[in-house]
């Protein structure tokens, strides 16, 4: 375990009966520091973090790995002791910001109750307490405003009431499930902007995104998933700068960016896997321009590569040794 | 220009009845407010801008889905409301709608070949019936599906696949236009890339044109001949797309391409992007003078009374902002927080 690991995955492996939705996942967070999960729809990445979170669906199942947080292993926590830790120690944005909130009590309420229950704050305290976490995300007139209810708020200040929801007894890990994602542009750079000005503070985060362009305003290091796996893992900078994998490759080509004139965007070629039915070998290996015949047989491992990232590709150097711009 | 444009939008005016309000009384909300943009035949016209600024309302009214409060939309240069009965069956032919959600706008219970031979029954003459599997098969194989796959049902692809389903079925009519309202917004980033190559690749070799809506700018910016930035019910901007991504003179272009996080410019965490303060204003009650005052950092007593026109402002294309420039007039120390 390193030095400032505050949340430690290791083979984490998260079955629905006979699907395997996450197989062997590892990752560490350390303190003050954010990790970002990038890759396919249905790779794993929501999965992953309900696992962390103790959240996971009823029919899906851990069969595999652990989780600790400070060397607690969360798995093996009692249900209310689990429950405790949510919210004060960790915390979590949902995909769906409106699904987390109760239509028929004010947002005022809502915050101030955990202060209450949490905290055991007087009601006075815990409303004052509410409106200062509203206007701390930036809500505007945040006394006149802890009286209305989720549904008279636009999407933005309903994400922005969520963060303010999740930070409100300053959790030491936040993980933000495509936080932006429903967004617009303009309402998403002031909700990045408090994260990381948040991060500043010394909170440390996950954040879930397909969008690599927000993660690179995030994150410090990154994982990139692809059916149920980590394929590549390493800083932002080693990643964004020479992927060592093919998925990570194509990934970036495929991104498009409003800041470039067109370098033209290349797509991958075919379909993402079926997690009931996945490939043999290389599970990218039907879709990948680098795959040969061991691809089809030999599953790679991720394997750490001499700069201290990883990938899961059996031609990582020759990757790394692509030229991004001659096209795959 | 020679060539007849397919598509004009002249001083629309559209919006939806409401009966809130003070005092409950009836109102419109001019979602569209008076909107002019004209598609060139084989063009792709991109229409940006932020959730509820009238997109869809755009989309709407060109596929007569909604009818104009004023102004017009013109196909080929016939107005809309001037159409008969024949020539609106043929004007729904020659544009398709493409939505953001593919599995909502497929009948669950209808097979892929189903799907794309529905039009062909209600138009008969597009195909005769002797060329259907044949033209059937030849759709499949453009859009990337497998042509042995048209007797499966919507819900046995993936959502990727879906969205082809839906432009198979829209290019089974040979339309001159197809709106994509969001089509690609919903989907993965490499399947979303597929998507828009295969858009690409049937404009150059069937000549269709595009007016394709989107609040994704990256998307915009490698897609679009030219594009048009919407807030709140009116055009503010617009141009050819490099000139716009290039020199935007807007503030409200500056602050959406400024705000837009990028994969190729990653080592800008976004610390100096123009950050918008407030919420965007509604279209029921909109700002007097110019409509982005409230959120705006150049604006000044002239620009809460006096709405700008889109005109030519010495920018090199049409903006509806009194103080257009290419510099944002921001010093670090004095943007918007
Ligand atoms: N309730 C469920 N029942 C059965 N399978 C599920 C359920 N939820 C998720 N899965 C499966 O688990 C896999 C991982 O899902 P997950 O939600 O973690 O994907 P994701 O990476 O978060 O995708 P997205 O980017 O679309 O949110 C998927 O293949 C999905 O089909
Ligand atoms: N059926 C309706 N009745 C009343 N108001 C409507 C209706 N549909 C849309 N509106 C309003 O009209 C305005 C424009 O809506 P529109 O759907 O055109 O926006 P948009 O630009 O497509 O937004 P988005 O990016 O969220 O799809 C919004 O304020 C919306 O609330
Ligand atoms: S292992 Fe083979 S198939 Fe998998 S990513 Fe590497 S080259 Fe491609
Ligand atoms: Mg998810
Ligand atoms: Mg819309």
């Amino acid at each position: 375990m390193s030095d400032g690991a505050l949340l430690e995955v290791s083979e984490l492996a998260v079955a629905f009966g006979d699907l395997r939705a996450v197989r062997g996942v590892s990752l560490t967070v350390e303190k003050g520091q954010t990790l970002a999960i990038v890759g396919e729809s249905g790779s794993g990445k929501s999965i992953t973090s309900l696992a962390v979170m103790g959240l996971l669906p009823a029919q899906a199942k851990v069969v595999g790995g652990g989780i600790t947080l400070d060397g607690v292993s969360l798995l093996d926590l009692a249900p209310d002791e689990l429950r405790r830790l949510r919210g004060e120690e960790l915390a979590m944005i949902f995909q769906d910001p409106l699904s987390a909130l109760n239509p028929s009590l004010t947002v005022g309420y809502q915050i101030a109750e955990m202060f209450r229950r949490r905290r055991g704050a007087s009601r006075a305290a815990a409303n004052e307490r509410a409106v200062e976490a509203m206007a701390e995300v930036g809500i505007p007139d945040a006394a006149g405003r802890a009286r209305s209810y989720p549904h008279e708020f636009s999407g933005g200040m309903r994400q922005r009431i969520m963060i303010a929801m999740a930070l409100a007894l300053e959790p030491r890990l936040l993980i933000a499930d495509e936080p932006t994602t429903a967004l617009d542009v303009t309402v998403q750079a002031q909700i990045l902007r408090l994260l990381r000005e948040r991060q500043r503070a010394g909170l440390a985060m996950i954040i879930i995104s397909h969008d690599l362009g927000v993660v690179a305003r995030t994150a410090q290091s990154v994982i990139v998933m692809y059916a149920g796996q980590a394929v590549e893992s390493g800083t932002v900078a080693e990643v964004y700068d020479a992927p060592a994998h093919p998925y990570t490759l194509g990934l970036m080509a495929a991104s498009p960016s409003a800041r470039t004139s067109r370098r033209g965007i290349r797509p991958i070629d075919g379909n993402p896997p079926d997690q009931a039915a996945l490939p043999t070998g290389c599970a990218f290996h039907p879709r990948c321009p680098f795959a040969r015949e061991r691809c089809r047989t030999e599953t790679p491992p991720l394997r750490r590569l001499p700069s201290g990232r990883a990938s899961a590709c059996h031609f990582a150097e020759e990757v790394l040794a692509h030229d991004r711009t001659a096209g795959a | 220009m020679t060539e007849q444009p397919v598509l004009e939008l002249v001083d629309l005016v559209a919006g939806y009845r409401t009966r809130h309000g003070l005092l409950g009384k009836r109102g419109l909300v001019r979602a569209v407010d008076g909107v002019n943009l004209t598609v060139g035949a084989g063009e792709t016209v991109c229409l940006v801008g932020e959730s509820g600024c009238g997109k869809s309302t755009v989309a709407r009214a060109v596929v007569n889905l909604l009818r104009p409060v004023s102004g017009e939309v013109r196909f080929a240069g016939r107005s809309l409301a001037g159409m008969d009965r024949r020539e609106l069956r043929a004007m729904r032919r020659e544009v398709q709608l493409v939505f953001q959600d593919p599995y909502a706008s497929l009948n669950p219970r209808m097979t892929v070949r189903e799907l794309i031979t529905e039009a062909w029954r209600i138009h008969p003459g597009i195909v005769p019936r002797e060329r259907w599997d044949a033209e059937v098969a030849e759709l499949l194989e453009r859009v990337g599906l497998n042509p042995a796959h048209a007797a499966r049902y919507p819900h046995q692809f993936s959502g990727g696949q879906r969205q082809r389903i839906c432009i198979a079925r829209a290019l089974s009519v040979r339309p001159r236009l197809i709106v994509c309202d969001e089509a690609v917004s919903a989907l993965d980033v490499s399947i979303q890339a597929q998507i828009l190559a295969l858009l690409g690749k049937l404009r150059d070799e069937l000549g269709v044109a595009y007016l394709f809506i989107t609040h994704d700018l990256g998307v915009v910016r490698h897609f679009a001949d030219r594009v048009a930035v919407m807030h709140l019910g009116k055009i503010v901007e617009t141009g050819e797309t490099e000139q716009i991504y290039s020199s935007p003179a807007h503030p409200y272009t500056q602050a959406l391409i400024s705000a837009a996080p990028s994969v190729d410019d990653w080592r800008d965490r976004g610390d100096d992007e123009i950050m918008l303060r407030g919420d965007v204003p509604s279209p029921s009650n909109p700002p007097a003078g110019c409509r982005f005052h409230t959120r705006c950092w150049k604006a000044d007593e002239r620009c809460h009374t006096d709405e700008p026109a889109l005109e030519q402002r010495g920018v090199g294309h049409p903006v509806a902002c009194h103080y257009a420039s290419v510099d944002t007039g921001l010093k670090a120390e004095t943007r918007p927080r």
